[in-house]
């Protein structure tokens, strides 16, 4: 199966393009992208893989407008992010992205509910119907009965779950999932992911998971590979693991 | 996001608390300290309300009420000639010695008052008649005086006597009044007794008091009685903001409160705003997370500040509240003094509220730079 049959059943969600970006470290800068080049199409899930270090978590915090690129071009749903300016760019992560972070990021003395309701109202949403939202969301991934529970009361699965119904709730168009597994063990890790794959994937919504865990490749349906900042293969999931 | 602001602060019960009681100490501290600093300030200037004049002349080189420098009787007829002058009196202020029944000492302090008006007489009698003053030997004595030979186990009541200055006295009538700075009680009498019982001299007028014609007003009448030649007259609020300058300038009471109120204001800065930074850095990765999330910085600032200042108006209102517990408590002994204006309490919350804002501001500075991307490392 080539890219161009793929990109004719699904548009293109992200589009990177050349975009390079350096940290200064003394007289030479280090390079974490060095013109990478890649495309992440909509209804897929995405994974962006490669060895530590190679920029994989600094492609993911250019594509959602966290990191200011030096040079190249970012377009998210057809929207060039580097035009925009950093208001515009946080009101745009705000409708358009759902985040889930390695360490789930739930704030510890907010509950559940209280927690995956943040989005909607960072969104101005009134607090009852954010978490009216937020719960029937918890509800769907298993967690209904927990809802009024604190992070710190829940296994690694369960906070991964509450992350999930967090990045889901305002139904965003790109999701962003950084090392998803990093903090589960194989067998919860790989239920999270299924739980992403069923909730999140949707024709009109890209999935883009950072990781190195070569036990959930599986999941993807697109892989692109990266290596000392570049983009070095980009092909379906099922071409990638062949290979 | 500012209820998700609250919930963050009171759910974190620990820091909350810490918090809370830092800002309630410094409140309590600052409060209670100017408010018995105030008191002290007004116990000086008791004379001056306790006695109803509206112009006082001292001599010339008279600086507050406390301060008396004799004058001679003539000086009188010199007030009562100067124009605009309704009525002058004269006053007699001195603290002499009261000897009691057991033999024991008391000094206090002796007012006496024109014989035919007793102007400046007790403004509450709590017993007797002051009109019985013209009686032989008579005294009115305050509440403080019956209160200390009440501690030494002598009842004083209406027809008890004892000595002042050797000489017999006899208490016709009890009034209360407000308390001297040094706590000495009040001895009311006429003038001409007050003489007797004072330790002769060769001036003996303490001060005159004066009225204002109508439509003079007293701090025009003072200006005037001041040009006579070895005088210096002061309208009633002159007079009492005089007493507390001077106590300020001359006495080392407000560098003892001062210090005092300091400590407490950087006991507060050190508690709250170290504890508050403690508080934004255990939940920068939390900020981190919702400034990726999309809150911008004037949500976040405003999340920081509700934060701050909620912490700060419950630390003062426990403050504030504790400090008026302890003052109902006290005004009711008398001791040690208290008074609380409004400006104090209004004062405090403004210090507060500024070591909020620092403690805000710091905690901010740490927000500002935070990159949204660290939520990914």
């Amino acid at each position: 199966m080539s890219s161009e049959k793929n990109s004719a059943l699904h548009s293109v969600a992200v589009r990177v393009d050349k975009v390079t970006k350096t940290f200064p470290n003394g007289d030479t800068p280090t390079y974490a992208l060095r013109e990478a080049s890649f495309e992440a199409l909509a209804g897929q899930l995405t994974m962006i893989v490669g060895p530590s270090g190679c920029g994989k978590t600094t492609l993911l915090s250019v594509i959602c407008g966290t990191m200011q690129t030096d040079s190249g071009r970012i377009e998210v749903f057809g929207q060039d992010i580097g035009c925009m300016s950093d208001a515009e760019v946080t009101a745009f992560r705000s409708r358009n992205v759902g985040f889930i972070f390695q360490q789930f990021n739930l704030i510890p003395t907010l509950t559940l509910v209280e927690n995956a309701s943040v989005p909607l109202i960072l969104q101005g949403w009134p607090y009852r119907k954010a978490e009216e939202k937020a719960a029937s969301v918890l509800e769907n991934l298993g967690l209904g009965k927990r809802l009024r529970s604190f992070p710190k009361q829940l296994s690694g699965g369960q906070q991964q779950r509450v992350a999930i119904a967090r990045a889901l709730v305002h139904d965003p168009r790109l999701i962003i999932c950084d090392e998803p597994t990093a903090s589960l063990d194989a067998k919860t890790g790989h239920h999270a992911l299924e739980l992403l794959k069923q909730s999140a994937c949707r024709q009109d919504r890209c999935v883009i998971v950072v990781t190195h865990d070569s036990r959930i490749f599986s999941f993807a349906d697109w892989i692109a590979e990266m290596e000392d900042g570049r983009v070095v293969k980009s092909c379906p999931a099922a071409e990638y693991r062949h290979a | 996001m500012l209820r998700i602001a609250l919930l963050m602060l009171f759910r974190d019960r620990a820091k909350y608390v810490m918090l809370v009681v830092g800002l309630t100490f410094c409140s309590l501290l600052m409060t209670q300290q100017t408010s018995v600093f105030c008191g002290i300030m007004l116990w000086t200037t008791a004379t001056v309300r306790n006695i109803d004049a509206k112009v006082w002349v001292f001599d010339a080189k008279v600086e507050q009420v406390n301060e008396v420098i004799p004058l001679r009787e003539i000086e009188v007829t010199r007030v009562r000639s100067i124009p605009g002058v309704e009525w002058a009196v004269p006053l007699y202020l001195g603290i002499e010695q009261a000897r009691l029944g057991d033999g024991s000492f008391q000094n206090v302090q002796l007012t006496g008052l024109d014989t035919a008006t007793f102007v400046g007489r007790p403004m509450e009698i709590l017993k007797g008649r002051v009109e019985d003053l013209r009686l032989p030997d008579a005294v009115i004595i305050d509440q403080v005086g019956v209160e200390k030979y009440r501690k030494k186990g002598i009842k004083i009541d209406i027809g008890t006597s004892f000595e002042i200055n050797d000489k017999r006295a006899e208490v016709v009538a009890i009034c209360h009044e407000n308390r001297s700075f040094l706590a000495q009680p009040y001895v009311f009498t006429t003038y001409d007794r007050a003489l007797q019982f004072a330790k002769p001299q060769r001036k003996m007028l303490s001060c005159v008091l004066a009225e204002p014609k109508l439509g003079i007003s007293a701090k025009e009448l003072a200006a005037r009685i001041s040009t006579i030649p070895g005088l210096r007259a002061f309208a009633r609020d002159d007079l009492f903001w005089t007493t507390i300058r001077w106590y300020i300038k001359n006495t080392g009471i407000p560098i003892s409160f001062g210090t005092v109120v300091i400590m407490g204001m950087i006991v507060g800065i050190a508690i709250a705003g170290q504890t508050f930074y403690l508080f934004i850095l255990d939940n920068l990765r939390y900020l981190a997370a919702l400034k990726a999330m999309g809150a911008r910085m004037p949500i976040l600032t405003a999340m920081v500040f509700l934060q701050s200042f909620s912490v700060g108006f419950v630390g003062f209102g426990i403050g504030a509240g504790l400090t008026t517990l302890f003052g109902l408590k006290v005004l009711k002994l008398e001791t040690p003094p208290f008074f609380m204006p409004w400006q104090v309490p209004v004062a405090v919350a403004g210090v507060i509220m500024l070591i909020c804002c620092f403690s805000a501001l710091i905690g901010l500075r740490q927000i500002a730079k935070l990159e949204p991307a660290v939520v990914f490392k």
